[in-house]
C-alpha cells in the first residue's frame, strides 16, 4: 500500500544521515560502499568447494595441488581481468582469445632464425625483443579494435568477432598449423620461473589484479569506467573523455591478453596452434558469475577473480574425486548456471 | 531549506546579465533551428522560456551550455565572452544545465555522482572516499538537499535525483542554471517541493532559465518570460503583465478563442445510460483497496491523484497489466480477466500508457508500424501483415489524429514529442475500443497538441464510448465530465462539472477530509524533505 511505502521511504530517508554517519565510522576508506556484498557472493561457494575437495581427497589441501590450480588459473585470469575492465566500461572484446595465441606467434616469427629449425622465422630482430614485440602486437590489436569501434562506429560485438576469426586464421597461417617449440629463453622465463617457491606467474597475476582493483577503486580514470558503462552520455557531460578512455581500455585488454600469451607459452614451453581456442566463453562466464554486468557499469576485479577460481576449483575437485575428464565440459557449463543462480539470489539484484 | 544555506557573494547590485545571447543563428543542413534569436537573463532572475515543440528551445540550450557552437551571434556570461566550445570546465563554471534526461549514473553513489570526474585532485591521486563523502554531505547540506550521500543514485526518486543534479550544477560555482522541463516526471507534490527549492536558491542569487510546457508553472515561478516560435524570438515580457491568452497567442501565433486547454464543453450527462466500464471492489498490491468506479457511455471520467495515490496502477490494471488481489473489472458487461492484456484488448480496452518512451513506442520503427501494433490481426490473413493494408490503416490514423510526419514510414523517433504522443493515442484508438484509458495523455506535449488530444478523447466519448483520463494535470481533468480523486489507494472525493482548482488540488494532496493514517504518512513524507 502506498501509505506504508511512504512511511518506509521517509524512514529510510530519515535514517539516511545516521546511516551515512555509521558508514563513515565503519570506514568508507575501504572503497565505494556499494556492491561490496555482491562481489563477495562467490566466496561461500569457493569455501564450500574447498570443503568438498577436502572431503573427497586428501590430495586437495596440499600446497602442490593448490599452487597447481592457481598456476592453471593465471592465463585465464588475465583474460578475465581484461574482460572485467572492458565490460565495466560497457564494451565487449571477443578477440582476446585469439590475441593470446597470435601475439606470441607473431613475436616469435619475427625473431626466430630463417633456418635451422622446424619453424622458420624472419630473423629480423634480436631474440631478446620477443617479449616487447609480443606486447606491442597486443597494443596494435587493441588499437585497431578501438579504431573500428570508436572511429568508424562499427558494432563492437561483430568487429571483435571478426577479429577473433581473422587473428586465429593468421596464427594458423603463420605457424602452418603446428606448435612452435623452439622459443627464445627470454620468452619462456616468466612462465617457468619460480619466485619464493611459487610460480612467478602467480605473483604477477596477484600484482596485476591488485593494481587493477586499486585503479578501479581509487583512481579517477578507474571510476570513469563505471561512469561510462553506467551512462556514457552522463559521463560525457561530466567532462570524461569517453572515447579516449574506452580506447585505452581496449588497448589495455589486448595488452593483457598478449601478456597472458607469454605466460602460457612459457608454462607449456611451446606456442600451440590452438592456444586460447574457445576460451572466451569461459572468460565471459567467469567474469559474469563474478558479478560484472554484461550491460556495463557494475562489478569489480575481485569479483571477477572469484569467478575464475570457482570455475577452476570445480574442475580440480571433480578430477580429484575421480570424475572422468570427459565430464568436465558438462560440469563447467552446469557450474556457470548454478553460480549465476547463486549470485542472483545472494545479491538480490536482477541480472537483466 | 533556505535557512541552511548561506548567501554567497554575487553581483546582484550590478545590472550585468548572467547570460546575454544576441543574434544567435544555427542551422542543421536545411533546417533552421534558430534564426537571430536572443535571450538575456539577469542575476537572481527566474526566467521562463516557452514555445511549442520545434520552436528552437533545445538548440538554444545546447548553444548556451557550450555543446554546440552557434553559426552566428555572440554569447556573453556576466559581461565576459563565452569560453571556447569544448572547454567543459570553463563552461560549467558559468552555466549549468539540468537536462530532461537524467545525467546521474545509477550504479554509483550520490557522493560519487556529485564529484564525477573530480573525485580526486589529480588523475594519479588516489580517491579518498571518506573525504569525498564528507564533501558530498557538506554540499548537500549547503543546498538543503536531504539525500544520503552514500545511497545508490539509482535508488533515489526522480525528485531527489533532480535535487542532486541541481546541487552538482551549483557546486561548479555557477549562479545560472538552465532547467529543461524539470517537472515533466514529477507529481504535483514533487513539483511544489522543487519550486520551493528553486525559490530558496533564487534568494541566494541564483538565476534560472526555466523551460516548461506548463504555463501554470511559468506563472507560479517565474518573473520574466521569453517566447520562441518557429526558431525565432517573439517576445520577452514580465509574466505579470502578460495574460494567459496573450502568452498562448504568442506561442501559437494565432488568436485563441478561450482558455488553452479548455476543450469542448463537458456534456454533463452521458448520451447512453449504461455503464461501459465497471470496477468493483478492486484491490491491488501497492495500488488501491476496495475501489469501485463506473464510467457511462458518452462520459469522460477523470481519475486524479498524486504519484503515490495509485491512480496509475488502477488504470494499468484495467488494461490488464496488473493482477488484482480482489475485485473485478467488467467492460460492457463482459468481465476482464485480471492480469491479461489480450483479455483486456478483447473486451475493448485501449490504453495510452504513462511513459511513451518506456511503454509506448518502438523507437526505431516507423509511424505505421507503431500505430498498428495493436491491430496486426486486421492487417492480413493468417498472421501476415500486408504492407498495403497496414499503410492504408496508418494513413487513416495519421489523418485522424493530425500527426505531423513526413510519411507513414518515418521512424517514430524522428517526430516531436507531441506527435509521438499522438501515435501512442492512435494505437490505442486503432482497436476501436469501448473504453479508452489514457494515463497522463498530454505529458510533455505542447499546448496545441494538448488541446487536440483532449478534444480527440472527448470525441471518443461522444461516439458513445467511455474514456478514463488518469492524470494530476488540472488541464487534463478539466476536459472530464466528472473527476474522482484518489489519495493513497482510495477515492476521497468526487467532483461534478464546475469544480475549483483548489478543491481538486487539495483533495489530491490529501488535505481535504483525508483519512487519519494517510494524513500522518503525508506529514512524515513532508518531514523528509525538510519542509
Amino acid at each position: 500500500m502506498s501509505s506504508t511505502t511512504d512511511v518506509t521511504e521517509s524512514a529510510a530517508a530519515g535514517t539516511g544521515r545516521a546511516a551515512a554517519a555509521e558508514d563513515a565510522r565503519r570506514g568508507l576508506g575501504l572503497g565505494p560502499g556499494l556492491g561490496r556484498f555482491r562481489e563477495l557472493s562467490l566466496v561461500p561457494v569457493i569455501l564450500a568447494l574447498g570443503l568438498i575437495g577436502f572431503i573427497v581427497s586428501p590430495a586437495f589441501l596440499t600446497a602442490d595441488n593448490l599452487i597447481g590450480v592457481a598456476q592453471q588459473s593465471t592465463e585465464l585470469s588475465l583474460l578475465v581481468l581484461a574482460t572485467a575492465f572492458i565490460l565495466i566500461a560497457g564494451r565487449m572484446d571477443l578477440s582476446l582469445e585469439s590475441t593470446i595465441g597470435v601475439a606470441p606467434v607473431i613475436a616469435v616469427w619475427l625473431v626466430l632464425p630463417t633456418s635451422g629449425a622446424r619453424f622458420t622465422g624472419l630473423g629480423l630482430l634480436p631474440e631478446w625483443t620477443a617479449v616487447p614485440l609480443c606486447l606491442l602486437v597486443g597494443v596494435v590489436i587493441g588499437a585497431v579494435n578501438g579504431f573500428l569501434i570508436l572511429r568508424l562506429r562499427l558494432n563492437g560485438f561483430i568487429v571483435t568477432l571478426g577479429m577473433l576469426t581473422m587473428l586465429r586464421g593468421l596464427q594458423v597461417a603463420l605457424s602452418e598449423g603446428q606448435s612452435i617449440v623452439e622459443l627464445p629463453s627470454s620468452f619462456t622465463y616468466l612462465g617457468r620461473a619460480s619466485w619464493l617457491g611459487v610460480p612467478a606467474a602467480i605473483w604477477i597475476c596477484l600484482a596485476l589484479f591488485t593494481l587493477g582493483g586499486s585503479a578501479l577503486a581509487w583512481l579517477r580514470h578507474g571510476r570513469a569506467l563505471y561512469a561510462i558503462g553506467g551512462n556514457a552520455e552522463a559521463a560525457r557531460t561530466a567532462g570524461i573523455r569517453v572515447d579516449r578512455i574506452v580506447w585505452a581500455v581496449l588497448i589495455l585488454g589486448s595488452l593483457l591478453a598478449a601478456f597472458a600469451g607469454i605466460l602460457y607459452s612459457g608454462h607449456y614451453g611451446s606456442v600451440s596452434a590452438t592456444q586460447g581456442n574457445g576460451w572466451i566463453f569461459q572468460v565471459f562466464a567467469a567474469t559474469v558469475i563474478g558479478g560484472v554486468s554484461l550491460n556495463g557499469g557494475k562489478g569489480s576485479v575481485f569479483g571477477a577473480l572469484t569467478g575464475v577460481l570457482t570455475l577452476q576449483l570445480v574442475v580440480n575437485v571433480m578430477t580429484l574425486a575421480g570424475v572422468p575428464p570427459l565430464w568436465n565440459q558438462f560440469l563447467n557449463g552446469a557450474i556457470i548456471i548454478v553460480a549465476l543462480v547463486i549470485s542472483r539470489f545472494a545479491s538480490g539484484e536482477k541480472q537483466e | 531549506m533556505a535557512d541552511t544555506a548561506t548567501a554567497p557573494a554575487h553581483g546582484s547590485g550590478e545590472p550585468v546579465p548572467v547570460t546575454e545571447a544576441t543574434g544567435i543563428s544555427k542551422r542543421y543542413g536545411a533546417t533552421v533551428a534558430l534564426r537571430d534569436a536572443r535571450i538575456t537573463v539577469a542575476p537572481g532572475e527566474a526566467h521562463a522560456l516557452v514555445g511549442r515543440n520545434g520552436a528552437g528551445k533545445s538548440t538554444l540550450v545546447s548553444v548556451l551550455t557550450g555543446l554546440q557552437a552557434p553559426d552566428t551571434g555572440t554569447l556573453r556570461f556576466s559581461g565576459a565572452p563565452a569560453p571556447a566550445v569544448g572547454d567543459i570546465d570553463a563552461w560549467r563554471s558559468r552555466v549549468a544545465c539540468v537536462y530532461q534526461r537524467s545525467t546521474i549514473i545509477p550504479g554509483l553513489t550520490v557522493a560519487e555522482n556529485l564529484f564525477l570526474n573530480r573525485q580526486s585532485d589529480g588523475a594519479l591521486r588516489p580517491i579518498r572516499w571518506k573525504e569525498l563523502h564528507r564533501r558530498a554531505e557538506e554540499l548537500l547540506a549547503e543546498y538543503g538537499v536531504d539525500v544520503d550521500a552514500a545511497a545508490r543514485a539509482g535508488d533515489l526518486t526522480v525528485e531527489q535525483r533532480q535535487f542532486v543534479e541541481i546541487a552538482r550544477a551549483l557546486s561548479f560555482g555557477t549562479r545560472f542554471i538552465i532547467l529543461d522541463e524539470p517537472t515533466a516526471k514529477l507529481d504535483a507534490r514533487g513539483i511544489s517541493r522543487l519550486f520551493d527549492k528553486l525559490r530558496a536558491l533564487r534568494r541566494q542569487g541564483v538565476a534560472f532559465l526555466f523551460i516548461s510546457h506548463h504555463l501554470r508553472e511559468v506563472y507560479e515561478l517565474c518573473g520574466t518570460v521569453t517566447v520562441y516560435r518557429d526558431a525565432a524570438h517573439i517576445l520577452t515580457a514580465p509574466v505579470a503583465e502578460l495574460g494567459h491568452r496573450a502568452l498562448v497567442e504568442a506561442m501559437t501565433g494565432e488568436p485563441t478563442a478561450g482558455g488553452p486547454a479548455r476543450v469542448a464543453v463537458p456534456s454533463g450527462s452521458g448520451t447512453g445510460a449504461g455503464d461501459v466500464l465497471t470496477v468493483e471492489g478492486l484491490t491491488l498490491e501497492d495500488g488501491c483497496r476496495d475501489l469501485s468506479l463506473s464510467v457511462r457511455a458518452g462520459e469522460v471520467l477523470g481519475l486524479a491523484g498524486a504519484a503515490a495515490s495509485g491512480n496509475v496502477r488502477v488504470a494499468e490494471a484495467i488494461a490488464g497489466l496488473h493482477r488484482a488481489e480482489a475485485g473485478g473489472i467488467t467492460v460492457a458487461g463482459r468481465p476482464v480477466h485480471a492480469g491479461s492484456v489480450p483479455s483486456a484488448l478483447a473486451a475493448g480496452v485501449g490504453l495510452v500508457p504513462e511513459d511513451r518512451h518506456l511503454q509506448g513506442l518502438v523507437h526505431h520503427r516507423s509511424v505505421a508500424e507503431n500505430a498498428t501494433l495493436t491491430v496486426t490481426s486486421q492487417l492480413g490473413p493468417f498472421g501476415t501483415v500486408l504492407p498495403r493494408r497496414s499503410g492504408r490503416f496508418a494513413q487513416r490514423m495519421i489523418e485522424d489524429l493530425d500527426i505531423k510526419t513526413p510519411g507513414a514510414a518515418t521512424p517514430v523517433s524522428a517526430l516531436s514529442g507531441g506527435n509521438q504522443q499522438k501515435v501512442v493515442v492512435a494505437r490505442a484508438l486503432a482497436t476501436d475500443p469501448r473504453v479508452l484509458v489514457a494515463i497522463r495523455p498530454t505529458n510533455g506535449v505542447d499546448v496545441k497538441s494538448k488541446e487536440f488530444l483532449l478534444d480527440r478523447i472527448r470525441r471518443v466519448a461522444d461516439a458513445g464510448k467511455a474514456a478514463l483520463i488518469v492524470s494530476d494535470e488540472l488541464d487534463d481533468l478539466k476536459a472530464c465530465d466528472r473527476v474522482l480523486v484518489m489519495f493513497h489507494g482510495r477515492v476521497v472525493a468526487e467532483f461534478g462539472p464546475g469544480w475549483q482548482d483548489e478543491q481538486v488540488v487539495a483533495a489530491m494532496e490529501g488535505v481535504a477530509g483525508a483519512p487519519c493514517a494517510a494524513a500522518t504518512s503525508g506529514s512524515l513524507a513532508t518531514d523528509v524533505h525538510g519542509r
